[in-house]
């Protein structure tokens, strides 16, 4: 028998609505839908609003826990724009913000993975110990979350002596427990046969539907942006791009793992050869017209913000691609064929940020299926016809 | 004179009101326990170190609105969890914690009540499968399919786990069991086996980690009882707390030697018993992740059934040896 299990727009397995519409057949999944747009903000919109200093506030707010890399990927994008030289010590401060931003990042996701899991001791350790990087970033910038690092043309803080001693000191700490993590994540015999062989992604089916990040790195595909187009000094670090062959969750689950030492390594070499001199320079109020797009490895996979500019002090456009939607695609194939169990962990497994994916509303007409894409005249049209007056019928009949 | 001693058999102790507070008190005690492995504070807000933070909840949830679903059976939806309630308070009245005479049997102490005790402690699974089942909820429906899916594979070795050391005691009366294996403390070692098998199927008749498949909160969020609530919700988490006190009793009796002393040293015995019993409970939860319904089965079938009539057939050869 077949039936339809509606996950979302409220579930507790999901931080954020999104539908997820899941066609069984007792345990074992047949068909997977997916329905964005329940969280749409308009960012997009309002960033042509807003000057471009203003908006680098902005797209920090586009998510809350890569806040950075919005602001780093549109930052690098507007000083291009500007054609300004970012100062050496403004970078590799940059640098370190985003790999601590990683690392909580990947931890965070860890002691999900762990709660979808239903190992709940885990989710408490790695987040106990998630709380050290969120500490040092408190110290760096004076918040936990939004960082506000970032400005055009370098940051806005500067590091002292005692936090890169304090930084290195933490290293050491996290090293051990995520070596912990690491052993207890692939031997844990209950938790092991929770992750292995679920949520298949073979490396043809990653490149083909574009899947982005640590979700395609775990099939084999050794694609980084650091590596492959470095921005800020990553040319001049050293590390290794982390992959696994095991295309499943497990092995997205130890790709995460091996890059938390690898953004270990890269934060000891930062601190070790900072260099001196000024964090930022000066920048123009305005840009010359012209068009830029910015790549940008975050936590989630490959960030993208294309800017156009038209000569005045506020952007023409401004167009994010967030990781997450880049993973959509793949996440429905990985669905498919899976068991209902699994179903949270094959959508965490990808580490969804979904405010950060919601992008264009579509309407669809729920009895006939049909689709439209509303334009803001029509828009405008319909909200005039609607007068507060008028009765409106609930018009939405569930099951959609 | 005897209408009194029977109400307060039944109201008072070990009646209702002390099942009440002592499975109130064993989930505290698992709660913080739980909470201190996880490196958490657990309860501490109510009463002495959170000590009245079950009651708490409990009276809460009481006050709480109760929803019924339309489409719901109604008369079976409510009824089911005083039924529950019912079946594990009896339950409880067949330890030999009350009835400690060995010399006459009495309504709750006979031969044969370890196989009742099975029993009563087997209905709470239908009963959990009727409660999803009855609330027609789409989620609800899965959960109870979970319940007895699971069913299946725990069952069969919790019996043989269970009833191996009455083969070896030669009763099946639970306090002559107990008796037996404080008369001879080392035979007790042969149920070793038993003894492990035991705590994991307990584990999987509670539904906790790595069992709480059938109410797996992010996957089918709240499983059988997704669409209970109020009092109903409250009387159905008091069950499941009082099927783990009856459930530790039941592995206490048959494996570590009952509850000898008379009427108050047998109910500290009992309760240092039970609690080492939920305290081996707790670490299991604690320490493993969720596992799939299907995993369940073959890890019942695979490992738990071939071991348990291993320790079916070690107790045989015993028996054998020493008669």
């Amino acid at each position: 028998m077949n039936f339809q299990i509606p996950i979302g727009p409220q579930h507790p397995a999901l931080k954020e609505p999104i539908g997820l519409r899941i066609t069984v057949e007792g345990e074992i999944i047949r068909d997977a839908d997916i329905r964005l747009g329940y969280n749409h903000r308009g960012i997009e919109k309002l960033a042509e609003q807003k000057t471009w200093i203003q908006n680098v506030y902005l797209t920090e707010r586009i998510c809350g826990i890569c806040s950075h890399s919005h602001t780093t990927c549109y930052v690098q994008g507007v000083e291009k724009l500007m054609e300004l030289e970012t100062p050496k010590r403004g970078l590799y401060i940059r640098m370190l913000i985003s790999e601590l931003e990683r690392i909580h990042s990947h931890l965070l996701w860890l002691g999900v993975a762990g709660h979808e899991a239903g190992f709940d001791s885990f989710f408490m350790y790695v987040w106990r110990d998630r709380e050290i990087v969120m500490d040092i970033l408190e110290t760096i910038s004076g918040n936990r979350v939004h960082y506000a690092i970032n400005t055009i043309g370098g940051v806005r803080r500067d590091l002292d002596e005692l936090q890169v001693k304090r930084i290195l000191d933490s290293l050491e700490v996290l090293r051990r427990r995520s070596q912990y993590y690491l052993n207890l994540g692939t031997t844990e015999p209950s938790f092991v046969a929770r992750l292995a062989r679920v949520g298949y992604l073979s490396r043809e089916d990653a490149l083909s539907l574009c899947a982005v990040g640590p979700t395609l790195r775990a099939s084999g595909v050794p694609m980084d942006v650091r590596k492959d187009d470095p921005y800020a000094a990553y040319d001049e670090v050293p590390f290794e791009v982390c992959t696994a062959g095991t295309c499943d969750v497990l092995g997205r689950t130890v790709v995460r793992i091996k890059e938390l030492f690898q953004s270990y390594n890269i934060i000891e070499y930062l601190m070790k050869n900072l260099p001196t001199g000024p964090i930022a320079v000066r920048a123009p109020r305005r840009a010359k017209p012209n068009e830029v797009v910015s790549r940008y490895e975050a936590p989630r996979g490959e960030n993208l913000h294309y800017i156009k500019s038209n000569g005045s002090d506020k952007p023409e456009r401004l167009k994010v691609r967030a990781p997450t939607l880049g993973n959509y695609a793949a996440t429905i194939k990985m669905l498919k064929n899976g068991f209902i169990a699994d179903v949270p962990l094959i959508f965490a497994a990808i580490d969804p940020c979904i405010c950060c994916a919601e992008r264009a509303v579509a309407l669809i007409d729920a009895r006939t299926g049909q689709e439209k894409i509303m334009s803001l005249k029509s828009l405008k049209e319909l909200s005039l016809k609607v007068s507060p007056t008028t009765t409106r019928k609930r018009e939405i009949e569930w099951p959609l | 004179m005897a209408t009194v001693n029977t109400l307060i058999y039944l109201i008072i102790y070990p009646g209702l009101l002390f099942i009440f507070l002592y499975s109130t008190f064993v989930e505290w005690y698992d709660r913080k326990l739980y909470a201190r492995l996880q490196n958490r504070m657990g309860p501490t807000h109510t009463g002495p170190s959170g000590l009245l933070q079950p009651i708490a909840d409990f009276f809460k949830l009481m006050a709480k609105e109760d929803i019924t679903p339309e489409r719901a059976d109604k008369t079976m939806f409510a009824a089911l969890p005083p039924f529950g309630l019912a079946i594990v308070s009896t339950a409880m009245l067949l330890l030999p914690v009350w009835n400690y005479s060995l010399e006459q049997s009495s309504l709750t102490s006979f031969n044969g009540d370890i196989i009742v005790l099975l029993y009563l402690l087997s209905l709470p699974t239908f009963i959990f499968f009727l409660a999803g089942w009855s609330s027609t909820n789409l989620f609800s429906t899965i959960g109870g399919a979970r319940v007895l899916t699971m069913l299946f594979g725990y069952e069969v070795p919790l019996f043989l786990a269970v009833l191996s050391p009455a083969v070896l005691a030669d009763s099946w009366r639970l306090a002559e069991i107990a008796a037996f294996y404080r008369q001879q403390p080392a035979l007790a070692l042969v149920n070793l086996l038993g003894f492990i098998i035991a705590l994991i199927c307990v584990q999987a008749k509670l539904e906790r980690t790595p069992f709480d498949i059938p109410h797996a909160e992010t996957e089918i969020v709240g499983g059988t009882f997704t669409e209970y609530s109020g009092k109903k919700l409250a009387v159905f988490r008091l069950m499941l707390d009082v099927e783990m006190v009856v459930a530790a009793g039941l592995i206490a009796t048959v494996f570590l030697g009952g509850f000898p002393g008379g009427p108050i040293l047998g109910l500290i015995n009992f309760i240092i018993k039970t609690l080492l019993v939920v305290f081996f409970l707790s670490l299991i939860r604690a320490t493993t992740s969720r596992i799939r319904v299907d995993q369940v089965v073959s890890f019942a079938w695979k490992y738990l059934a071939p071991l348990a009539v291993l320790q079916l057939l070690i107790v045989i050869i015993v028996k054998g040896l020493i008669s």
